[in-house]
């Protein structure tokens, strides 16, 4: 770890005043602390946030939830209502990392995490997102967790949140506040941005630019929503794949579907062409592995991510079976109930 | 006077006679409040006033010279206090027992991650920056090997056989021929590597975190160019070894050379990502397996060849088919070792070295060649079991294996498995498998020493207690054989300044300093028999009162002044005479997720025949700690190197995957059956801390095939090996 400053914010345009380049909010720490004591990020001071009023509540806005920057992700799996409506999002958070750590992380901090690519967590091994230029080491090397879409001969690395995926499923905004000017809301989808030639560049954040909610529109009714994730064992891993579906059903069919997919894409993936080929079919196997079939055409795989594109398809397959009632006694599906 | 025993014929099973009933009983560690409370020292808990805290400086080519260490590049870290490297930094922890100085190699660099420096400041932040910022210049070597499959750095031994193998193997009515990898493990420790070294004059304290002490004390002073008369070292508790701290480290070595420089005490405690670089790692392996049978089930022939890796100038090589040379017997037998040369974290014993992944690929290829034959798979093994060794023709001190099997099958409910495939419950697949358990047994020459004050005693040796209940049955053992409650005998340990023991390492730790601790006890009891003017076996002890002749005495009336004894025992014709090994039988269910390929044990029961049982309970979370490893080396551990440079990828234990609690089934059981192995040793016990682990593994891979159809090759099996094994069999 590099020596820093410390400040403690009371406010929000207190702690704008004090980002800038080379400044960073800390939040939970549980992310950022890591990367300080191995010095991938050496930042010169430190903003902590997590005094600032207003950020820690989950609260109804009239048109769903607004979820506060600095709500833990054990405060938010737990929150009845997200529990009774976006149940997809309290599983998606309760697969991810542990007990310990979702009492820490925030809402803000997880999605802005980092990659979870070896080669970046290694100061000795070149690596673009570090020092863009350098070289990309994770190209020949070790590449079990790289993603598969939207990378670039730069970069290949996944971006690893859970909550994320799940947020990105449910059509999601995110809040932010500009020093000067007023807050604005970013499509989830919208925040980050793909790798090209600057893998540093994550979001579209600007170096003051503070996360201060998450907005979730209200669920359609009915949805059935599933978060199915895959990984190198039971808990307690980042994902190989994961899937993020909400499901309305009309009849026997299947009226719409929004999902997302995670580890394996610099962000979470969503793409139309899967919503499209599920919308009014009778659900069955066949349909869902044509619908993954149509998102696989923009894949890019390295050998050691190969594997990724069957699992997807498995993966993608297993969700809308448990989302659609075709899988028997599938432990872990809820049905959203609106209350009234 | 030490007095010395020879493990030359069996022994009176003199525990089973004795009156304090306190052996065999499931009680609870005597440290284990402290150590949850926080309240036991660990290595780096101890720190001395005035301690300085170094960090250990990696290399980061994989093969060449350090031509220059730039100090001027840290000379700003505020608090530095020096940079320290040269001829005597060790490259790697020692091999266990080695009792002499790990390869130092001078400027020379022989793998990516080796330690090359020690960045000494006032607080351990300044040093670690340090160490992250320090410039070093290298010449490194172009084509460098660090992939094992490279042929020319092989070293093949000679194949070690029995009959002849080729020709009963053509001689075979059904034949297999199937090659198994198994990934490099990491022991994964939870306490990292740690030493605090203090110099008063010539002479050198070491906390360390280490298993071994006798031979650490030698490899210390050894690496240093001291005299081991100087050198004390002191690990009463040690956050779990697995065969990663059997040799002394760099880190204590590094200490001791930079609190001598310094005149002060210095602190190096391993960040989690140094011990992946460099502390041993359990080698890769390729196996090769080949059984021959006749229709019947009898094995024919039986080849297990192997391939591994460690780095130059190491002696080790894992002893992959060690159990395959005696579980089961064939006409023909042969077993091949080959061993690469690469650069890559070395590698050394990591629990249950051998077994741990030879089983994974014998029990397998078992399990197959019964498919193959159709017969059950629990019975093929029983039809196989040899009365002896079958390469050493020794009969087995004792072994209760075919009753593992029978009882296992029984208690699990084996009759209800259902055949390949057929068993689904919503979108999982349901299997169940089995395996065999098998682990050699050794007696290691170690010495303890027993006082008894009168109402209480205190035992002594350099022993250690890695997390496995050291303190436990020594104390139990000292309790029965003198007469008194537990809770009156004291367990001092972990200190180079008592009786040299075995350390823990290969099982025989219990074994080894049970024996001696017994063999001293056993001594007081004769001069209480004396005093008591009885014969030896008219002697009672029972709760501090001495029995015998028509007399009745309290202890503390029996012994005026303290009686000490110091016995040592080493092993003797009984070690060639007899083979000792120890023998379960591992069963699993798993489920498998039909689409996704992932993988669930559901339960699994190890019943296993382990010599006598000094405590129930240390006993059994040996033997559920090992079936827990055997399910991480199935399904999820797997060290990764960087294909270029040979250094591990995965140095966390986020990307390194040992078993997270939603791994384990509830209902993981372990039965053992009563035995006693009189060839083995004078308290009759066996070796239990690595036998769970062996064949574990293979259980559940059985299972897997059975539930799904696959049958992965390559270890460990995660979904999307599943998947294309699942794919291969046309599930
Ligand atoms: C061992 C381990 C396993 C894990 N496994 C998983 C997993 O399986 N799935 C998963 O999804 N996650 C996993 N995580 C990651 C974990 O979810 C994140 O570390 C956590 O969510 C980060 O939140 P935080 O509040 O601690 O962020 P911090 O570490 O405080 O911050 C992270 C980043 O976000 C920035 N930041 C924080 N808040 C704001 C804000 N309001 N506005 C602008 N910028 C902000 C910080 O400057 C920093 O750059 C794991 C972590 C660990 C250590
Ligand atoms: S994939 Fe991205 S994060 Fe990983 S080494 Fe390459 S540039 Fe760095």
């Amino acid at each position: 770890m590099r020596e820093f400053d410390y400040t403690r914010a009371e406010t929000l345009s207190g702690a704008a005043g004090q980002l800038g380049e080379n400044a960073s909010i800390i939040a939970g720490g549980t992310n950022l602390l890591d990367l300080m004591k191995i010095q991938v990020m050496t930042p010169s001071r430190l903003v902590d946030i997590t005094r600032i009023d207003g950020l820690r509540d989950v609260s109804e806005d009239g048109e769903g939830l607004r979820i506060g920057a600095l709500v833990t992700n054990s405060e938010l799996a737990a929150d009845p209502r997200v529990r009774e409506g976006w149940p997809l999002l309290s599983r998606a958070i309760l697969a991810g990392a542990s007990g310990q750590i979702r009492n820490k992380a925030t809402t803000g901090g997880n999605l802005l995490q980092r990659t979870r690519c070896p080669y970046f967590y290694d100061t000795a091994m070149p690596c673009n997102k570090r020092n863009p230029g350098e070289g990309c080491s994770a190209k020949e090397g070790d590449g079990r967790m790289l993603a598969i879409f939207g990378t670039s001969e730069h970069c290949l690395a996944a971006h690893p949140s859970d909550m994320a995926v799940a947020l990105a499923a449910l059509r999601a905004e995110v809040e932010i506040c500009a020093p000067h000017g007023d807050a604005r809301r970013v499509p989830i989808s919208e925040l980050y941005k793909l790798p090209g030639d600057r893998p540093d560049i994550e979001t579209v954040l600007a170096p003051d630019d503070i996360i201060t909610a998450v907005h979730l529109p209200a669920p359609q009714a009915d949805t059935r929503q599933v978060y199915k994730k895959v990984r190198d064992r039971a808990s307690y891993a980042f994902a190989l794949v994961s899937v993020g579906v909400a499901v309305a059903m009309d009849g026997d069919r299947i009226a719409s579907v929004s999902c997302a997919i995670g580890g394996v894409a610099p962000k979470p993936w969503t793409d139309p062409e899967i919503e499209k080929a599920l919308a009014g079919q009778t659900p069955s196997d066949e349909v869902f592995g044509q619908a993954a079939d149509k998102a696989l055409t923009q894949a890019r795989c390295q050998p050691d991510t190969e594997f990724k594109k069957p699992l997807l398809r498995r993966t993608l397959i297993a969700a809308l079976r448990e989302a659609t009632g075709l899988a028997a006694s599938a432990p872990g599906v809820e049905t959203a109930r609106i209350p009234a | 006077m030490t007095k010395t025993f020879r493990m030359d014929e069996a022994q009176p099973r003199l525990l089973d006679e004795t009156g304090q009933g306190i052996v065999g009983a499931p009680l609870d560690r005597p440290e284990g409040p402290k150590k949850v409370s926080g309240r036991a020292a660990y290595a780096a808990d101890g720190l001395p006033e005035n301690a300085a805290h170094g960090v250990l400086v990696r290399a980061t080519i994989p093969q060449g010279r350090v031509t220059r260490i730039d100090e001027s590049s840290v000379s700003e870290v505020a608090g530095l206090l020096g940079v320290f490297h040269g001829p005597k930094m060790t490259r790697n922890p020692a091999q266990g027992m080695a009792g002499a100085a790990p390869v130092q190699p001078g400027n020379e660099v022989h793998y990516h991650g080796q330690p090359i420096a020690l960045v000494v400041a006032e607080s351990f932040e300044a040093a670690r920056d340090a160490a992250q910022r320090l410039v070093v210049s290298y010449d490194a070597d172009a084509d460098v090997i660090t992939d094992p499959s490279r042929s020319e750095t092989h070293e093949q031994d000679d194949p070690e056989t029995a009959g002849d193998f080729e020709a009963a193997f053509a001689a075979s009515e059904v034949t297999l021929d199937r090659t198994y990898t198994t990934a490099p493990h990491a022991a994964a420790a939870m306490e990292p590597h740690a030493a605090v070294a203090e110099w008063e004059g010539d002479a050198l304290t070491l906390r360390g975190a280490l298993q071994m002490l006798r031979f650490n004390k030698k490899e210390l002073a050894d690496s240093l160019g001291i005299d081991p008369e100087q050198v004390r070292i002191l690990s009463p508790y040690i956050g779990g070894g697995f065969g990663s701290k059997l040799g002394i480290g760099p880190e204590a070595v590094a200490a001791a050379l930079a609190a001598r420089e310094l005149g002060r005490p210095v602190r190096v405690v391993m960040s989690r990502q140094t011990v992946f670089d460099t502390v041993l790692r359990r080698t890769e392996t390729s196996q090769r397996l080949r059984l021959g049978a006749d229709k019947d089930g009898r094995l024919r022939a039986l080849s297990h060849d192997d391939l591994v890796s460690n780095i130059r100038d190491e002696g080790f090589a894992e002893p992959v088919s060690q159990a395959s040379q005696f579980l089961y017997g064939a006409e023909g037998l042969s077993f091949t070792q080959t061993l690469a040369r690469v650069c890559r974290t070395p590698t050394g014993s990591v629990r249950a070295p051998g077994e741990a992944v030879g089983m994974l690929a014998l029990e397998q290829a078992m399990d197959e060649l019964a498919e193959e034959l159709g017969i059950c798979p629990v019975e093929l093994r029983l039809k196989n079991l040899p009365d002896k060794n079958p390469m050493t023709d020794q009969p087995f001190s004792a072994t209760r294996l075919a009753d593992c099997l029978r009882e296992g099958a029984e208690q699990f409910g084996w009759a209800g498995r259902k055949p390949m495939g057929e068993r689904r419950e919503g979108d999982w697949y349901v299997g169940m498998g089995v395996a065999s358990a098998a682990r050699s047994n050794m007696l290691i020459k170690s010495a303890a020493r027993v006082r008894l004050t009168g109402d209480g005693a205190v035992v002594e040796t350099d022993m250690t207690d890695i997390g496995t209940g050291s303190y436990a049955i020594l104390g139990q053992i000292t309790a029965e054989m003198l007469g008194l409650p537990v809770a009156k005998v004291e367990v001092r340990l972990g200190d180079t300044s008592f009786p040299g023991a075995s350390g823990s390492g290969g099982s025989f730790g219990a074994s080894s300093a049970g024996s001696a601790t017994f063999l001293a006890a056993k001594a007081i009891r004769e001069t209480l028999a004396e005093r008591m003017g009885c014969s030896l076996s008219e002697l009672t002890l029972q709760n501090g009162i001495a029995r015998g002749g028509n007399r009745e005495m309290p202890l503390s009336e029996l012994v005026d002044e303290e009686l000490v004894e110091e016995a040592s025992v080493e092993a003797g014709d009984t070690a060639d005479s007899h083979f000792s090994a120890g023998f379960g039988a591992h069963f699993a269910e798993v489920a498998v997720h039909v689409y996704t390929g992932e993988v669930r044990v559901r339960r699994m029961l190890g019943v296993m025949a382990m010599g006598r049982i000094l405590n129930e309970k240390t006993a059994r979370s040996q033997a559920l700690g090992g079936m827990i490893w055997g399910l991480g080396s199935a399904l999820t551990e797997k060290l990764t190197h960087d294909p270029r440079t040979g250094h591990l990828a995965t140095r966390d234990l986020a990307n390194y995957h040992v078993p997270a609690h939603a791994d384990v089934p509830g209902d993981l059981k372990v039965v053992f059956l009563e035995e006693r192995d009189d060839m083995a040793n004078p308290i009759q016990t066996k070796g239990i801390g690595e036998l769970g682990i062996s064949g574990a593994g293979a259980a559940i891979l059985n299972a897997v095939r059975n539930a799904c159809g696959a049958r992965v090759y390559d270890m460990p099996a995660t979904p999307d090996r599943v998947i294309a094994a699942m794919d291969a069999a046309g599930f």
